[in-house]
C-alpha cells in the first residue's frame, strides 16, 4: 500500500534517510518536503527552556540563560519546580499550522506525526512517569482527545494522569506576572505515586511556560525528585 | 490556517462529557454524563428511530430557519441538546449516523469518502470508546466520526413566495443565449437535468436569470455552485445586482453568510457538505474545472444537497469527453451556445512545431520561433500571454525573455503576488506574462495574444487547451487575435481542442450566430 504524508498526503517516496542527529527518528510518516519543513531547534539555545539565542537581542540573554528563565530562577517559589524544558521544533507559520489542525480541528492522527521524534528523544532521557497537561473536560470533550496524551501514546508509552484542570484554561493576555499568581490550574489525582519519580511534563507547545511551571510546581509538592518537560514546539 | 473561529460549544446550560445512545422503545436518547451499560455510540446503532410528526408540537422557528435543508454537528448547533433533542422527540429533527459501516467498510455520511487511507481509528474521549473513527476527508468543515450524529430538519418547511418577478434587468440576450435560456427556464419547470455548453466568451450567466426567476417566484431554493472561489466572488455581487429584493447567501470557507439561509445560494462546491436535500434548483458552473472532477466528495456533497424532485443546469465550456459522447448519443440534454456574445467567431489555434524545446532551454535558448512570435508582440505593443506546462520551465524561460524586455512578469499558482501581476497586466504595465495553467480559466484580458510552449504536454488536455484558447478575442471591442500552439510533437488533445473549436464556429454559422 501507498503510504501517504501525514501532512500534506503526498504519495511518501521511500528514500529518506536521515542524517545521525540525535533526534531524527529512522522512518516516519511525513513526506520529504514536510520533514524538511520542521525546523530543528539547533544551536545555541537557553539551557533552561530551549530557547534559540539566534534572532534574539542579546539584551534578553544572560549568560547561559534567556530573560524569561532568568526571572523564573529569581523567584524562590517556582524557580527550582521545573528543572529543564527541551523542545523538538521551532513554532514557525508550518508547525503552528500543523499544531492547530492537530488540536483545533482535532485530526488526532498528526499525533502520529511527531510521535517518532518524541520517542527518540525520550531514548536519550532519563525518567519513570511521563504526564501529559491535562485539558478541562469541556475541552476534552470538544476536540475528544488530550493532544499531549495522544502525543505519548503514540510514541509507544503509557501516559501516567497525576493532574487535572481546576479551572478553564482560557490563556488570557494578562501580563506574565499576573498569570502566574493565578490561584491553582491544576489538582493532583491521587492514583499515582509522585514520591521520588523522575517526571516528564509532555505538552505540545512552550510559549511563556506558565502551564507547565504549575504543573511540575504540584508534582514537586507531591514528592517529585525531579520535572522537566518536553513539548513539540517552542 | 485561522484558528477556529467563533464556534457554537454544546449549550453549556449542562455539563457534557460524553456522547453515547441507547435506543428505547424506538426512540434514541442521548447519555450526556453519565454511561449505562447499554449506551453506545450513534454510528453502531442498525438504525435511527424516527418518531412520527407531531403537528400540535409547538417548535422552535430560528431552529427552523436555523436547520431546513443543512446538515450539520450538534457542535454547529447554538441550541442546547436538550431542546434539540425534544424536537426529534417530536418528530422534527432527524438524526443520521455520522458514519455508516457495511462489511467492513466505513463511509463518511457528510462527505460520502470511503478511502481507509483518510479514516482514522482513535481512542475517543467523546463516546468513551478505544475504537472510534473520524474521517480526515472532510475535517475541516468539523470534525465527523463514528459517535456524532449528523443533524437535520425534518419538520415543515415555510415556502411561499409574493415576489412574482424577483428579476430586476433590463439586458437583452443574443439569439444563442435567449435559446439556453429558454431550456433552462423549461427544465426548472419540469425538474430535469440539462447541460449548457457555452464558448468562452458566451455571456453564460445571463442566460441563467430567467430560469433563477422562474425558480424563486414558484417559492423554490436555488443554488449556484461552483469548484471556485474566484467564481463565487464574481456571481456574488452580479446576482444580488439582479435580484435586489431576495436575499443571497454567499458562502465559501471562512465567509460571513455560513448560517445565512436564503432562497439564493451561491456557493464553492465544499459548502454543499454542509446541505442536505436542500434545494429545488442547483447549477453547476464549471462542472470540468478542479477540483469537482477529480474529487468524489464533491460530487457526492452536490447529490446530498439537493432535493430528491430537483433540477439540475450544468455549465461548461469545455465537457469531458464522456460528457461530449452523452451529448452525441442523446444520453444527455444539452444545449450550446455555439458563438460569443459579440458574435464574432472563436479563434482558431495555429499549430507551429519547434523542436526539442527543452532541449534548447538546457542551452538557456528558446525556440527561433517563439522568439519571432514575442517579438512581434512586443513590437506591436499588443500585449500577450505564454503558457508552460510547469514552474521549472517557466523559471528557466524568464531570465531569458527579460533580456528581451525587462518588464516581463511570470505568475503560477502560489504566487504571492497573483493577484497584483495579474492587476499590472490589466493596467497595461506589463506587456507580457508568462504563466502556468491557473490563468486557463476565469482571468480576462480585453485584447491579447496567447502561446502555449510545449502544448504537447499532458497537462494541456483538450479542455484546458479550448479554455487557454478561450483567453482571446473576449472583448467586443477586440474580437480576434492570435492563439497558436508551439509544440514538440501534434497530440491528439491539441486536434481535439481544435476540431472543438471550429465545430462550434461552424454550427454557430449555420444557425445564423455570428455576424461578421
Ligand atoms: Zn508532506
Ligand atoms: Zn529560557
Ligand atoms: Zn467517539
Ligand atoms: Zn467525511
Amino acid at each position: 500500500m501507498l503510504i501517504k504524508c501525514l501532512i500534506c498526503h503526498q504519495e511518501i517516496s521511500p528514500v529518506v534517510t536521515w542524517s545521525s542527529l540525535w533526534s531524527k527518528p529512522e522512518e516516519n510518516d511525513l513526506c520529504k518536503k514536510c520533514s524538511e519543513k520542521l525546523n530543528f531547534i539547533e544551536g545555541e539555545a537557553c539551557e533552561k527552556c530551549s530557547r534559540p539565542f539566534s534572532g534574539l537581542d542579546p539584551r534578553y540573554r544572560t549568560g547561559n540563560l534567556c530573560h524569561d528563565c532568568t526571572r523564573w530562577n529569581e523567584d524562590p517559589e517556582w524557580g527550582s519546580s521545573l528543572e529543564r524544558n527541551q523542545s523538538l521544533f521551532l513554532y514557525d507559520d508550518f508547525l503552528k499550522e500543523a499544531i492547530a489542525r492537530y488540536k483545533f480541528r482535532g485530526d488526532y492522527i498528526l499525533a502520529r506525526a511527531f510521535s517518532p521524534f518524541i520517542k527518540s528523544k525520550l531514548q536519550t532521557l532519563d525518567f519513570d512517569l511521563l504526564v501529559p497537561i491535562p485539558l478541562s473536560s469541556e475541552r476534552l470533550y470538544e476536540r475528544g482527545f488530550n493532544q499531549s496524551a495522544a502525543l505519548i501514546r503514540e510514541a509507544g508509552f503509557t501516559a501516567a494522569e497525576m493532574l487535572k484542570r481546576t479551572h478553564a484554561e482560557k490563556q488570557s493576555k494578562k501580563a506574565r506576572n499576573e498569570r502566574i499568581h493565578l490561584q491553582q490550574v491544576f489538582q493532583r489525582i491521587a492514583d499515582h505515586d509522585a514520591e521520588n519519580k523522575k517526571i516528564i511534563l509532555i505538552d505540545d507547545i512552550y510559549t511563556t511556560g506558565s502551564t507547565l511551571y504549575h504543573a511540575a510546581k504540584i508534582l514537586k509538592e507531591a514528592g517529585a525528585a525531579s520535572v522537566c518537560s518536553l513539548t513539540i514546539a517552542r | 490556517m485561522r484558528k477556529q473561529k467563533v464556534r457554537f460549544l454544546i449549550y453549556p446550560c449542562i455539563e457534557v462529557n460524553t456522547l453515547r445512545f441507547t435506543i428505547k422503545n424506538n426512540i434514541l436518547t442521548p447519555f450526556l454524563i453519565e454511561k449505562p451499560q447499554e449506551s453506545r455510540p450513534i454510528s453502531s446503532f442498525e438504525a435511527i428511530p424516527q418518531p412520527p410528526l407531531n403537528e400540535t408540537y409547538s417548535f422552535n422557528k430560528k431552529l427552523q430557519q436555523f436547520l431546513h435543508g443543512k446538515q450539520l454537528l450538534l457542535d454547529d448547533l447554538p441550541f442546547p441538546i436538550e431542546e434539540i433533542h425534544e424536537h426529534y422527540e417530536n418528530g422534527y429533527i432527524l438524526y443520521r449516523k455520522g458514519m455508516t459501516k457495511e462489511k467492513n467498510k466505513s463511509t463518511c455520511a457528510r462527505c460520502g469518502n470511503e478511502d481507509r487511507a483518510l479514516f482514522v481509528c482513535f481512542p475517543c474521549a467523546r463516546c468513551d470508546e478505544e475504537h472510534c473513527t473520524y474521517c480526515r476527508k472532510c475535517l475541516m468543515m468539523g470534525r465527523v466520526s463514528a459517535c456524532t450524529p449528523l443533524v437535520s430538519w425534518s419538520g415543515p418547511v415555510q415556502t411561499q413566495s409574493d415576489n412574482q418577478r424577483p428579476l430586476k434587468w433590463n439586458g437583452t440576450l443574443s439569439p444563442g443565449q435567449q435559446l439556453a435560456s429558454d431550456r433552462v427556464k423549461q427544465a426548472v419547470t419540469d425538474n430535469t437535468e440539462l447541460l449548457v455548453w457555452a464558448v468562452c466568451g458566451a455571456g453564460k450567466t445571463e442566460v441563467l436569470f430567467e430560469g433563477i426567476n422562474t425558480a424563486l417566484a414558484a417559492g423554490k431554493r436555488v443554488c449556484i455552485a461552483t469548484p471556485r472561489i474566484d467564481v463565487v466572488l464574481e456571481l456574488g455581487p452580479r446576482l444580488k445586482a439582479v435580484f435586489p429584493e431576495i436575499p443571497v447567501a454567499v458562502l465559501f470557507g471562512g465567509s460571513e453568510d455560513r448560517h445565512l439561509q436564503a432562497p439564493l445560494t451561491i456557493a464553492t462546491i465544499h459548502q454543499l457538505l454542509r446541505f442536505y436535500k436542500a434545494f429545488d434548483t442547483v447549477i453547476l458552473d464549471e462542472v470540468d474545472a478542479f477540483p469537482y472532477t477529480a474529487d468524489d466528495s464533491l460530487q457526492y456533497a452536490v447529490r446530498q444537497s439537493r432535493k430528491p424532485v430537483s433540477s439540475m443546469i450544468y455549465l461548461t465550456a469545455t465537457p469531458n469527453q464522456k460528457w461530449q459522447k452523452d451529448c452525441h448519443n442523446g444520453k444527455r440534454e444539452y444545449v450550446t451556445i455555439p458563438a460569443r456574445y459579440h458574435r464574432h467567431p472563436l479563434p482558431v489555434p495555429a499549430f507551429k512545431w519547434c523542436g526539442n524545446w527543452e532541449k534548447a532551454l538546457k542551452k538557456d535558448q528558446l525556440p527561433s520561433a517563439v522568439t519571432q512570435w514575442i517579438k512581434k508582440r512586443l513590437e506591436t505593443q499588443k500585449q500577450c500571454l505564454l503558457f508552460f506546462p510547469n514552474i521549472d520551465k517557466m523559471d528557466k524561460v524568464l531570465p531569458i525573455l527579460r533580456k528581451l524586455e525587462p518588464k516581463i512578469e511570470s505568475v503560477h499558482a502560489e504566487d504571492p503576488d497573483r493577484k497584483s501581476k495579474v492587476q499590472k497586466m490589466r493596467d497595461k504595465e506589463v506587456p507580457m506574462l508568462i504563466t502556468t495553467t491557473i490563468l486557463e480559466r476565469g482571468v480576462t484580458f480585453p485584447n491579447v495574444d496567447v502561446a502555449i510552449l510545449g502544448a504537447e504536454d499532458r497537462i494541456f488536455t483538450e479542455s484546458a487547451l479550448v479554455q487557454i484558447a478561450g483567453r482571446v478575442g473576449r472583448s467586443a471591442q477586440f474580437p480576434s487575435g492570435n492563439i497558436t500552439f508551439f509544440h514538440y510533437g501534434k497530440t491528439e488533445s491539441m486536434v481535439k481542442a481544435r476540431r472543438q473549436i471550429l465545430k462550434m464556429n461552424e454550427e454557430a454559422k449555420k444557425k445564423g450566430l455570428i455576424a461578421y
